[in-house]
């Protein structure tokens, strides 16, 4: 066979593959970006939420999904996120949005690159172990030093500018959350999506996945193992981290909880709950366990036990997640059609 | 000098409660290849069950009673080992280790909730036995007698593993399907019964872990989960699936929890969890760890 073939039936596979994505991802954006004028304040602002969840999942499965580490530790680098924005406003008193994205990016860099660079050398169990350490470090650092942190008591945020100041937080909160801002988080999050589809889909997102499939193999045709999932590691934190900023400013507060080790417990669930096998599960897995803890909450104060149950049913009958089922759901209905 | 001593004491107490954790966790990884971020849970049920019994059933009673009564929380943890096993995590033990995680995580959350459920929010103390047994005077200062008898169990539990698994006919069994879980089946092992007395073993210790605490501290919620963190940078230090590391681990542990406590408490957790990071950097399997 000649590489010319390859390349035409690649590309042919590409474009159905993109025609396949256009047909559902058209109509879900159409539907998010009316979403505030259709739905009560109170819902947009979960789904705000949600988004936000969506990104920080987004960028964890890049190392679940995609390069084969489950991470225990993405709590770090959303609480980075927060944290810093959050110390920007205290220690800088600066209110502008843009600049809060640009130092938790900052931040979170740095905080992956250190962490990543310990990390990235262990697979399996001693990863999760290790990134789970490390993220208590930085959880025992911000409970510990009150006078900066504010301890448990966290420390407040106030409503941020958007746009340079063009867009003001002053007046109604609700309001700006349910609107201005849930804008302001789609655009950021559709920015996520395209560029992490494009990672994934790149030669440097195929040599992850061939990581994942065969490390040996993949040494052996030339993937520089530990580069590869360092950077992978680098891009994962700073998603994650993108989006604890992003989330400060709509929560108002940070704690400490957001470091602890069971809120990263929290995106490995949202992401087994979408389906780590697929590009769209942990968004939709995020979205969905946005709703269902929100709910879980309300409605008993044993929501853990009730969430527990879940991942359990979840991890033994449906271990594909919600967007592999329902890819097994509809074969099914199309072959018996 | 005296206080030294109390330090070195303390350090002692909590390596003790450390390693009855650790050290089942490591024996539960050790043979089945599983690390169950649930085993904190089971500890903080043994500290429940024990409160519940010394500190409201058998309320009044005298001391001798309730250190009869004191293992019950380490006979409950083991009953719940020896029924979770076989239900939620046999199916587990040919998929991968994401999974194994994933549950035992589910279960974390629901025992956590359990707790909640059958005791209440509030934290159940046992403290009865704890002052019955008054305190010691060491030079200048006072330190409770009843911390001894935890130091105590802990050495005499280590001890006892030590021989069950190295002496014994049943720890030679334990070792081989540790070592090759396949070829001690061709040989006539049952491997299934192997698991659950292995997973039963690491619960009860666990258990035992919560029961001992429990008179000198309370049970409350959250104890698992603070737990068991502290119990994986033992068994990362010392070498996951290695008893013996989980010993020199909890003591290494025990000792720096205790001079942070008293000089850098700001950083003494910090300090435990990069102390791990530093292990591992240096010797990825730990220190006692088959790599």
């Amino acid at each position: 066979m000649s590489t010319g073939a390859v390349t035409a039936s690649a590309i042919a596979h590409e474009s159905a593959l993109v025609r396949n994505v256009m047909r559902w991802a058209v109509p879900i954006a159409v539907l998010l970006l009316v979403v505030p004028w259709i739905v009560p304040p109170y819902t947009a602002i979960l789904l705000t939420y949600g988004l936000i969840m969506a990104i920080a999942a987004l960028g964890f499965n890049l190392l679940l999904g995609y390069t084969g580490l489950l991470s225990f530790g993405h709590s770090a680098y959303f609480g980075v996120g927060a944290y810093v924005v959050a110390l920007m406003v205290k220690y800088l008193k600066v209110g502008s949005m843009e600049l809060f994205l640009f130092g938790a990016i900052i931040g979170s860099v740095i905080v992956t690159a250190v962490f990543g660079w310990v990390c990235v050398r262990y697979t399996r169990i001693f990863f999760s172990i290790l990134t789970l350490a490390l993220s208590q470090v930085l959880w025992s650092l911000a409970f510990k030093f009150f006078w900066v942190t504010g301890g448990t008591d966290g420390l407040r945020v106030p409503t941020p500018s958007l746009l340079v100041g063009l867009v003001t937080g002053k007046g109604d909160k609700t309001d700006f959350m349910s609107h201005a801002y849930y804008y302001y988080v789609l655009v950021i999050f559709f920015a996520c999506v395209v560029l992490m589809w494009v990672i994934v889909n790149s030669p440097f997102g195929k040599a992850l996945q061939a990581i994942r499939d065969n490390e040996t193999r993949a040494e052996f045709v030339g993937v520089q193992i530990w580069r590869y999932r360092f950077v992978a590691f680098l891009v994962s934190g700073v998603f994650t981290g993108l989006a604890g900023a992003l989330w400060v400013p709509l929560n108002g507060l940070t704690t400490p909880d957001i470091i602890h080790w069971s809120f990263s417990g929290e995106m490995v669930f949202m992401t087994v709950l979408g389906g780590f096998r697929s590009f769209a599960g942990p968004i939709i897995g995020a979205v969905v366990f946005n709703y269902l803890k929100t709910y879980a909450v309300g409605y008993t104060v044993y929501w853990q036990l009730l969430l527990g149950a879940v991942l359990v049913v979840l991890v033994l009958s449906l271990p594909t997640g919600i967007v592999g089922t329902a890819g097994r759901l509809a074969a099914r209905w199309k072959k018996g059609s | 000098m005296d206080v030294l001593v109390i330090h070195l004491l303390n350090a002692l107490l909590y390596a003790s409660v450390l390693f009855l954790i650790a050290g089942g966790l490591s024996l539960i990884y050790g043979v089945m290849r599983i690390v169950n971020m649930a085993h904190g849970n089971l500890y903080a049920f043994g500290a429940y069950v024990t409160a519940w019994a010394i500190g409201s059933v058998a309320a009044g009673a005298p001391t001798a009673l309730l250190l009869v009564l004191l293992p019950v929380g380490a006979l409950a943890a083991a009953v719940l080992g020896a029924a979770l096993e076989p239900t939620l995590l046999r199916p587990f033990y040919q998929r991968a280790e994401e999974y194994q995680l994933l549950v035992t995580f589910g279960l974390l959350m629901i025992l956590e909730d359990l707790l909640r459920f059958v005791w209440g929010p509030y934290p159940l103390s046992a403290s009865e036995v704890f002052e019955n047994f008054g305190s010691l005077t060491l030079g200048d200062s006072l330190y409770p007698t009843y911390n001894f008898l935890v130091i105590g169990v802990g050495i005499v539990a280590a001890t006892f593993l030590w021989a069950f698994i190295y002496k014994t006919r049943f720890g030679v069994v334990l070792r081989a399907t540790s070592q090759n879980m396949r070829m001690a089946s061709a040989l006539g092992v049952n491997v299934n019964r192997v698991y659950i007395e292995a997973f039963t073993l690491g619960c009860f210790m666990a258990g035992l872990g919560g029961a001992i605490i429990v008179p000198g501290q309370s049970a409350v919620l959250g104890m698992g989960i603070d737990a068991v963190v502290l119990a994986f940078i033992v068994v990362v230090v010392g070498g996951l699936g290695s008893l013996e590391g989980a010993l020199v681990g909890a003591l290494i542990v025990g000792v720096v929890r205790e001079a942070g406590i008293t000089w850098f408490p700001e950083i003494e957790l910090a300090v435990l969890y990069l102390i791990a990071a530093i292990v591992l950097l240096i010797r990825p399997a730990g220190l006692f760890g088959r790599p």
